[in-house]
């Protein structure tokens, strides 16, 4: 469904990886591996489409990603390392400001039910600047509860989280692939994600 | 297509409700800018009826300035930006959106105060009508050529003095115009001919400015 064909990253006058091929079905995960700066955030970069590779092909669902544009973005969920959270805003406004934009339908109710699973409960109306750095980790994380979006790009996900946490969102990215998703993330984290076929990718 | 760029304006009007401070002071910076010059230059009614349509407009344009480097800077540094570069939508409907919020809380209460100001200066109500109308009619081509400059000095140290540098020349038209049309109308020629130009000039940059801007922010991100 996902295929990478014969990527090359070059950033500045390096050359961080070339002829790199994958391709990823339903259900599997891709745990991409490497010491830092060896491209992997570059690679994720890659595969959302706003970093144009030097050399070679990403396809989603036999068509290049640069052709689709609009369609392929509407299947497509990316978690950064930063949070996209805004401070003067809270949890709740939070996540529905990102539905909407995202053209998602959630509602007021999935929203809260979101940030209950995620731990935040109580903290809806609180605005984003008075959490903490794991709570905004959270609110940004409470995204994936309801997602439904078939390719998840999740960029150091668990960075800033507590053990609990950790669990979580592992049961959250199976719960993803077991009804049929797609998910390509960095970790430097021993993780166990209980279901799905994880592939490890080492760049570098 | 209206959807994504209400759901932008609204998402950003929100924002700037909660950071009323920033609004307030764009909109103090314009009214002391342009008290002051009545007090430098001394009760002389003739003299400050001729010098006010160029004062309140150069002062309107650096009242816009001055909320311009923040423009996309907060949503860049926050990442919300790479996320509405991610909308399922093309980027410059998004920008459409910030835009016309930036007018709605920057250029919209200039033209709201603007009349009161020009009493200072012994404008006519017919001459204070027509600089109402030409900073209602002109401020959104300045949101909206500020916005490929915002978009093109986006994450450059000292950006904001380059902003200014790469804006200032582009708002020219939008001075010469705003200020001809007060300026026709106090001289009796009517000032119909200069708003229709400001108008022109407002809607060309509101068609073309949001692809500029959202072409550098691609550019931006990589």
């Amino acid at each position: 469904m996902l295929e990478a064909d014969n990527l090359e990253c070059v950033r500045g006058e390096r050359r961080l990886f070339a002829g790199l091929d994958f391709k990823l079905e339903g259900g599997e995960l891709l745990n991409l591996q490497g010491r830092n700066g060896a491209g992997k955030t570059s690679l994720l970069r890659m595969l959302i489409g706003l970093l144009p590779p030097e050399a070679g092909e990403i396809r989603w669902k036999g068509k290049s990603i640069k052709a689709q544009g609009d369609d392929y973005r509407a299947d497509l969920c990316y978690l950064g390392h930063l949070n996209a959270i805004k401070e003067e805003l809270t949890p709740l406004e939070n996540l529905l400001a990102a539905a909407h934009l995202a053209d998602e339908a959630l509602s007021e109710d999935d929203a809260i039910d979101a940030l209950e699973q995620v731990g935040l409960a109580g903290r809806e109306d609180l605005a984003c600047k008075y959490l903490s750095q794991g709570q905004k980790r959270r609110v940004a994380l409470a995204r994936l509860v309801k997602e439904k979006r078939p390719l998840w790009i999740l960029d150091e996900p668990f960075v800033a989280l507590d053990v609990a946490a950790v669990d979580w969102l592992a049961g959250i990215i199976s719960g993803h692939l077991q009804r049929g998703g797609m998910a390509v993330m960095t970790t430097h984290q021993q993780v166990n994600i209980p279901a799905g076929t994880v592939r490890e990718l080492r760049l570098g | 297509m209206l959807k994504i760029i209400t759901a932008v304006i609204g998402r950003d009007l929100k924002l700037a409700m909660r950071r009323q401070a920033d609004i307030v002071s764009a909109m103090f910076f314009f009214v002391i800018v342009v008290s002051l010059f009545p007090l430098g230059i001394g009760p002389e009614p003739d003299l400050l009826r001729k010098l006010a349509p160029g004062v309140l407009w150069v002062a309107a344009l650096l009242a816009t300035m001055l909320s311009l480097p923040r423009l996309f800077a907060d949503d860049h540094r926050d990442g919300t930006l790479e996320q509405l570069a991610l909308a399922p939508h093309p980027l410059g409907l998004v920008v459409t959106g910030k835009v016309i919020a930036h007018w709605l809380v920057s250029g919209l209460p200039l033209a709201l105060i603007a009349p009161v100001l020009g009493i200072q200066f012994d404008l006519s109500s017919e001459a204070l009508v027509v600089l109402t109308g030409a900073i209602l009619l002109g401020t959104p081509a300045l949101s909206g050529i500020g916005a490929i400059g915002a978009a093109l000095t986006l994450g450059l140290r000292g950006g904001g003095v380059l902003l200014s540098l790469l804006v200032l020349p582009l708002y020219i038209p939008v001075l010469i115009f705003g200020a001809g049309a007060v300026d026709a109308t106090v001289s009796g020629l009517g000032g119909e001919g200069h708003l229709s130009l400001l108008a022109a000039l407002t809607f060309a940059s509101l068609g073309f400015a949001p692809w500029a801007s959202a072409a550098a922010l691609k550019i931006a991100l990589e």
